[in-house]
């Protein structure tokens, strides 16, 4: 390819975060460009949420610098020092960067379309017509496309998590944060879930998932990430990682938790 | 027809459980002679009973009592919902404030509360809005300005504040973080997810504890009849204290707070099972029915899976 410059879409140096005396982050640097899935994997507690959550401002950094698109997010830099934002306007900036959590969090009191069109109404100001219309495309999307009326609880679990992957596009976010989008799913559901996701990913958007799903690792990162104690220890292309790891603890990870999948 | 089929094809036969009949009957047989003494004891005077329980005086002071239960409440909910967001606030001075506040209300008697503010004209002969060191903008005469009903409204109300907004905050914590997780995550601010997602949610956690506040409120209110302000229990007390008619009199009062009770339980049950959707949580069952139907008929429901099974076996 020959473009010209392509800015990156998330840019981490050196991020760091402790609550109170336990350091959770101790220095991660991570770039994703534009188009790019990045897979984040490793052990329970090794901090690949707590970063996810940092990227979008859900929690404030102790050290070093955090961009999307460019942009530093939650903060701005003054003469190289950084100033938290306030809330106001920390969230405006997060409303460029999609979540979607382990658990939903779909809004309970609402119909799924008023779930999606919440947001865009008050962050984004559409009108109610054009929040409907573009929440229908999206419920299409995901294949939903006649649950709109139905309440969360009226769902089955990939069903409420295909309305909250809509529910995070609505906002037309530049990065798409998954944080264990499957876990909390059985397994008969979690392909639904996987398939949504990786048409998202064909479409060309950037995205970084913390997974347990190898096989959709695989198939669907340009690049996968081994975080452990808050450090990546490993990264490179899946196929690099899954099947040729070179770190002692990423191999005692892959062996232990995922064989099943490492045959693939 | 099941006695067609083998034993073991037959559903099981529920246990018998002779010892609850028996406790059935010796129970309505000692409410039976509860009421027959009720009814036919003649030192209970329902003849003056019946005379006085739509008398005008009376309808006066139910209606003062329904409309200060009504604002005093009213007045309450507001209170405690600000205290509550108040203490949920990241600022700990106000935080501190509205605990102080609870602490404060919470920790003295509401009879006391009311005489004070019954005597605050004492304490501040003059009301004035301004700042600190400044003269006045405006300022009024405590006397004017502090009824025999305003004390009522002021004294229950923020009493009631103290009280609902314990309950509120309950409410919003009992809603699940990851929602207003979320609502951050989409870019909402503060208060647009604690008014659009937060609060709606916490409704229905709120409710069930503030009907019963408003019951109690209903009931509290009769310790206004101490400002002379001529509530239920007041009105009866004026009447009894010319005619000496003290049991029948209280009888109506008693019969006036259990209808309005009543009603008020039924508003409360209705708007429950208005809230319940969204939740997969069963609306209350209805109370009538469960009253007479644990009577009339204490296993139906067995009876009814039973019949149920056997036609879908059938």
């Amino acid at each position: 390819m020959v473009e010209p410059k392509v800015e990156p879409m998330l840019v981490a140096e050196g991020v760091r975060k402790s609550y109170g005396s336990v350091e959770v982050l101790s220095g991660i640097d991570l770039v994703v460009m534009p188009g790019q899935v990045t897979c984040l994997v490793g052990p329970s507690g090794s901090g690949k949420s707590t970063f996810l959550r940092c990227v979008n401002h859900l929690e404030s950094i102790d050290g070093g610098r955090l961009a999307v698109n460019g942009q530093l997010v939650g903060y701005r830099e003054e003469k190289g020092r950084l100033h938290e934002l306030k809330e106001r306007e920390a969230c405006r900036n997060r409303a460029c960067v999609g979540m979607v959590f382990q658990n939903f969090n779909l809004f309970q009191h609402m119909s799924a379309l008023e779930n999606i069109i919440e947001a865009p109404q008050r962050v984004l100001k559409l009108s109610k017509e054009e929040a409907i219309n573009s929440a229908r495309e999206l419920l299409a999307m995901v294949g939903l496309s006649t649950r709109g009326d139905s309440l969360p609880s009226q769902l089955s679990g990939g069903q409420q998590q295909r309305v909250a992957i809509a529910r995070a596009l609505a906002m037309k976010p530049k990065l798409m944060l998954f944080d264990e989008a499957t876990s909390a799913l059985d397994p008969e559901l979690v392909g639904e879930v996987l398939s949504a996701m990786r048409a998202l990913a064909a479409s060309g958007m950037s995205m970084v998932v913390v997974t347990h799903e190898m096989g959709f690792a695989r198939e669907a990162a340009d690049e996968m990430v081994f975080m452990d104690a808050g450090l990546i220890v490993e990264r490179g292309s899946p196929d690099q990682v899954l099947d040729n790891p070179q770190h002692a603890r990423t191999k005692a990870f892959l062996t232990k938790a995922c064989r099943p999948y490492c045959r693939l | 027809m099941p006695e067609d089929r083998p034993a073991h094809e037959l559903p099981p036969i529920p246990a018998r459980y002779p010892g609850r009949r028996v406790a059935s009957v010796i129970v309505l047989l000692i409410a039976a002679q509860v009421l027959i003494s009720v009814i036919t004891n003649p030192r209970f005077k329902w003849d003056i009973v019946g005379e006085y329980l739509f008398s005008d005086i009376i309808l006066s002071g139910v209606r003062l009592t329904i409309g200060l239960t009504l604002i005093a409440q009213l007045l309450g909910i507001v209170v405690g919902v600000g205290l509550a967001v108040m203490r949920l606030s990241p600022n700990h001075t106000v935080a501190r404030c509205a605990w102080v506040y609870l602490w404060f209300f919470r920790g003295t008697p509401l009879l006391v509360q009311l005489i004070f503010w019954y005597n605050i004209s004492a304490l501040y002969p003059k009301f004035t809005i301004g700042l600190p060191f400044l003269e006045p903008f405006v300022s009024f005469n405590a006397n004017a300005l502090i009824t025999p009903l305003a004390v009522a409204i002021l004294g229950l109300g923020l009493n009631e504040g103290a009280y609902m907004a314990e309950i509120v905050r309950g409410g919003i914590l009992g809603v699940d973080s990851g929602q207003s997780q979320a609502a951050k995550a989409l870019g909402m601010t503060h208060s647009q997810t604690l008014r659009r997602i937060v609060l709606p949610q916490a409704l229905r956690l709120i409710l069930p504890p503030s009907g019963n506040q408003t019951i109690l409120m209903l009931k509290t209110t009769s310790l206004v009849s101490i400002l002379a302000l001529a509530d239920l229990l007041y009105s009866a007390q004026s009447i009894y204290t010319r005619t000496f008619q003290t049991i029948p009199l209280l009888i109506v009062v008693s019969l006036w707070y259990i209808t309005i009770t009543s009603v008020l339980t039924v508003g409360q049950t209705i708007l429950e099972q208005k809230l319940s959707n969204g939740s997969s949580r069963q609306a209350p069952p209805q109370m009538l029915r469960w009253l007479l139907s644990g009577i009339v008929r204490p296993r139906r429901n067995q009876r009814l899976d039973q019949k149920k099974l056997e036609s879908t076996d059938g």
